[in-house]
């Protein structure tokens, strides 16, 4: 970052919501005005908020480099990483922060993703060997090709930007939604795992792939590139292969 | 109080609290375990570490050098009885976590792939890509699901230990949705909590890297051991202190100076080559280059920026496909946060504090002095870091340290009953009423972010790569000041749900005993070693006096009590610890005395 980039003195707008259900019948948002620098990120402005202005104000962070997924947050209305969007993008103009569209708040900018969780734990989200094998025989061989199979869908933080992103999520809550179908399919196209037809009825299911109505704005959001529509769109072809498949082969399709 | 009854508890579920679940549930699945975070488990800390793990598998490596290189990295200062288990047993974790799933990056024919570390004579770092640390988290937590017997208490914050009849039988938490108590009573307790590199102010660690189960065991009088080492990564953010993997060195990145000059040829890591090799240069152990950088920062040979002096990290020479592929994660570090790519312009970098090598002590079974509390991964002290950790050791420090927790203490649980409840739920309201003190208006005026940064400065200064005696005692002057100045601070939020700011007044209690066992212990280290090195007439290595643990205790108001005890040497003496071409030359001298 080079020295010309910052104004000293500058200052930006940070609208916050606020929701504090002991207290508040309704959610509004409040303005502070906080430091402004060409790096600082949205997540280091709420902090500045929460360490100098007001100290109620209550989000998630941990890691601040987009790896952990604590932070999600709808940044002007687009479901963003706070660590990763920087003020830059904004300034002069102002920045309005709200929790993640599509789940319960909790409090302020805290939302309960208490169904990702649940929906991640009933997937099978963990291999379930193919062919099982001993400690002592070593590795499974897995070549980079097989590798690149599932590796941009095991890239998921279990961020839940794509829940926000999500419209149908937002229609149906039910809906398994992107990134918990990305997950599935990460172990289904893992070459060392067996359990495609554990999770078929899940992925099969109206909730699941065929509740998408492809907006693919999923895909948009992810900050790390899991492309979880693809997962979705290559299911559903695996999907319809399945139900054809049904009638000519007993037990379903194979991978 | 609502109560919980569990067979094991454990505090913190990044990679050593989760896979300690897992030993659990597989050793015995009737024994139920509560698994505690004050996060969702896949947003603990493990998450960010980058360059991978460390396990022999090639044929021309050996358990002996990964042993020695351990060894000869911690500065003299591991317990050897340890590291021998520890690289036994390495290959074997990193190989399970493989058929749980673990996405390692392969070589063309299917294999395992391994790359160069630091300190590292042989290439045997498993890694997936550089989000190694990720990809080991989440491979253990959806693995964890599994396990029917495992009952995780996400978002649970740790607010004491139960210790009854002279053993630890439970852990009082608070749900952090609610602000609620609830007494989670266990026949034995793993601590699992990580480091507490937030005591100081510039580093790579998430916010809730605050040393909680060290502050919790040291309380009920289980000792800190060797925690005046505190590890600078050399090549970190400037501003945030973000962490630029030592794999852009294993993979052949170069560090330069204001003069495009390769610097560490001047501090006993030369001579330069144009490939990396092994050991030499920027594949040197992470205390010498930090070291090395605050050197270069007092010649006037470093690279001014907006947040401070710097070194260019050089990783232009690998190109575009190979960082792409190798260090994705860097990349987007780099073009997001700094408006950098890697493949045509350096990364301004500058050491930061990364890791805790000591904590809670524990010994080869992962048990803690307290009967009952087991302590594993960076919250504890089980020797195998010594005064430097070795890029790469971290993280099968918590899988086999983990599991070795796991199943101790299922053993340990097995064999012991809980006192009446009555009895521990007695002492489960005194800590709620400890801990809802900071709520109580009536205290003071004392603002707990103010302190924070107050404390995180001052160890800065104290205790960084660099120590003095005036400074450190600066340092312990201050940190008592600012605990008496604690027990006046008042949390203006009053409320119940989602409280973080009276959560993050605890926090700070627990960082400031903490850094007061840093400090004191250094202050009292009275030589240079691995990662503590004083400038005022100690620079030099004192094995006759100090090839010792230092142990802290728990001193109530007051500062520590410091004590020391014993490194178990078992095969290999201290010898002069050289990197570079001193250090090929050290090792043939010391093999030709020894066959001499």
């Amino acid at each position: 970052m080079a020295e010309g980039d910052r104004s000293p003195g500058a200052s930006i707008e940070v609208e916050v919501l606020r929701y504090r259900p002991e207290q508040d019948s309704e959610p509004f948002y409040q303005s502070f005005t906080v430091p402004y620098a060409e790096d600082l990120s949205v997540l280091q402005a709420l902090q500045h908020i929460k360490d100098d202005l007001d100290s109620t104000l209550s989000f998630r962070w941990s890691c601040r480099m987009a790896i952990c997924g604590s932070c999600g947050l709808m940044i002007n209305g687009i479901p963003k990483l706070g660590c990763r969007t920087f003020l830059r993008e904004y300034y002069p103009g102002r920045v309005r922060v709200g929790p993640l569209n599509h789940f319960p708040i909790e409090r302020d900018l805290v939302v309960d993703i208490e169904d990702f969780v649940g929906k991640l734990e009933k997937i099978h989200p963990y291999i379930i060997p193919r062919e099982p094998r001993t400690l002592d025989q070593g590795e499974y061989l897995q070549t980079p090709r097989q590798l690149q199979r599932y590796l941009q869908f095991s890239n998921c933080i279990n961020c839940t930007l794509c829940y926000a992103a999500c419209p149908q999520y937002g229609l149906d809550p039910a809906f398994l939604g992107p990134g918990i179908t990305a997950l599935l399919h990460r172990y289904n196209a893992d070459s060392r795992d067996g359990g495609q037809a554990k999770r078929a009825a899940i992925m099969h299911a109206e909730d699941g792939v065929w509740g998408c109505t492809a907006v693919s704005y999923c895909s948009e959001v992810c900050p790390k590139a899991v492309d979880p529509a693809n997962a979705i769109n290559q299911n559903k072809m695996a999907s319809a292969m399945d139900y054809f498949l049904r009638f000519v082969k007993p037990g379903g399709a194979r991978k | 109080m609502e109560t919980y009854k569990a067979d094991v508890a454990i505090v913190g579920a990044g990679g050593a609290g989760l896979r300690a679940a897992i030993a659990i549930a597989e050793a015995d699945p009737a024994l139920t375990v509560a698994l505690i975070s004050k996060v969702y488990p896949m947003r603990s800390h493990t998450v960010a570490a980058e360059g991978g793990a460390a396990g022999v598998v090639q044929a021309h490596d050996s358990l002996e050098h990964h042993f020695n290189d351990t060894v000869h990295g911690g500065d003299g200062l591991c317990d050897q009885d340890v590291v021998e288990y520890f690289v036994a047993h390495c290959t074997e974790e990193l190989t399970q976590l493989e058929h749980w799933g673990c996405p390692w990056s392969r070589k063309p024919d299917g294999r395992i792939d391994v790359r160069a570390f630091g300190g590292m004579k042989i290439e045997r770092t498993w890694f997936a890509a550089d989000t190694s640390g990720f990809h080991m988290l989440h491979t253990l937590f959806q693995t964890s699901i599994k396990y029917p017997s495992i009952r995780r208490f996400d978002e649970y914050f740790a607010a004491d230990l139960v210790v009854e009849d002279g053993r630890c039988q439970g852990v009082v938490v608070i749900e952090v949705a609610t602000g609620q108590f609830t007494l989670i009573q266990a026949k034995a307790v793993i601590l699992a909590t990580g480091g507490a590199g937030r005591v100081f102010r510039e580093s790579t660690l998430g916010g809730i890297v605050t040393g909680d189960g060290m502050a919790l065991a040291y309380r009920h009088g289980a000792p800190l051991r060797d925690m005046e080492f505190m590890q600078y990564h050399p090549t970190c953010m400037l501003g945030t202190g973000l962490l630029f993997t030592e794999a852009c060195r294993g993979e052949g990145g170069f560090l330069r100076n204001r003069d495009g000059y390769r610097y560490l040829q001047d501090y006993g890591l030369g001579p330069a080559e144009d490939k990396p090799r092994n050991k030499f240069m920027e594949l040197g152990p992470r205390d010498r280059l930090s070291q090395a950088f605050w050197h270069e920062e007092k010649k006037g040979r470093t690279v001014t920026t907006a947040h401070g002096e710097a070194v260019h990290l050089d990783l232009r020479h690998l190109g575009e496909n190979k960082l792409r592929e190798r260090l994705p994660l860097i990349c987007e570090l780099a073009e997001e946060y700094l408006k950098i790519d890697p493949a045509r312009a350096p990364i301004p970098v500058r050491p930061a504090i990364h890791y805790t090598m000591g904590g809670i002590y524990a010994d080869l079974r992962a048990a803690t002095p307290l009967p009952g509390l087991y302590a594993a991964g960076e919250c504890a002290s089980n020797g195998i870091h010594g005064a430097n950790r070795l890029g790469s050791n971290s993280l099968v420090d918590i899988i086999v340290f983990g599991k070795m927790a796991g199943v101790e203490a299922a053993k340990y649980a097995r064999g012991v009953s809980q006192s009446p409840h009555g009895v521990l739920e007695k002492q489960a309201r005194g800590a709620q009423e400890r801990a809802l003190s900071p709520l109580r208006s009536a205290r003071g005026k004392e603002r707990h972010s103010v302190l924070r940064r107050e404390m995180a400065q001052s160890m800065e200064a104290g205790c960084g790569i660099y120590r003095t005696a005036a400074d450190m005692q600066a340092t312990c002057d201050k940190i008592a000041e600012l605990r008496e100045r604690y027990g006046r601070v008042d949390v203006n939020d009053k409320s119940s749900v989602w409280n973080s700011d009276w959560l993050g007044a605890l926090e700070l209690g627990y960082l400031l005993e903490v850094a007061q066992a840093v400090v004191h212990s250094a202050i009292n280290r009275k030589e240079s070693r691995g990662a503590h090195q004083r400038l005022d007439g100690y620079e030099q290595r004192d094995d006759a006096n100090f090839l010792r643990h230092t142990m802290a205790y728990h001193g109530g108001g007051g500062p520590p009590r410091i004590g020391y005890s014993d490194v178990v040497i078992t095969r290999s003496k201290p010898g002069t610890r050289a990197y570079g071409a001193a250090g090929e030359q050290a090792q043939a001298q010391e093999r030709k005395a020894a066959h001499g």
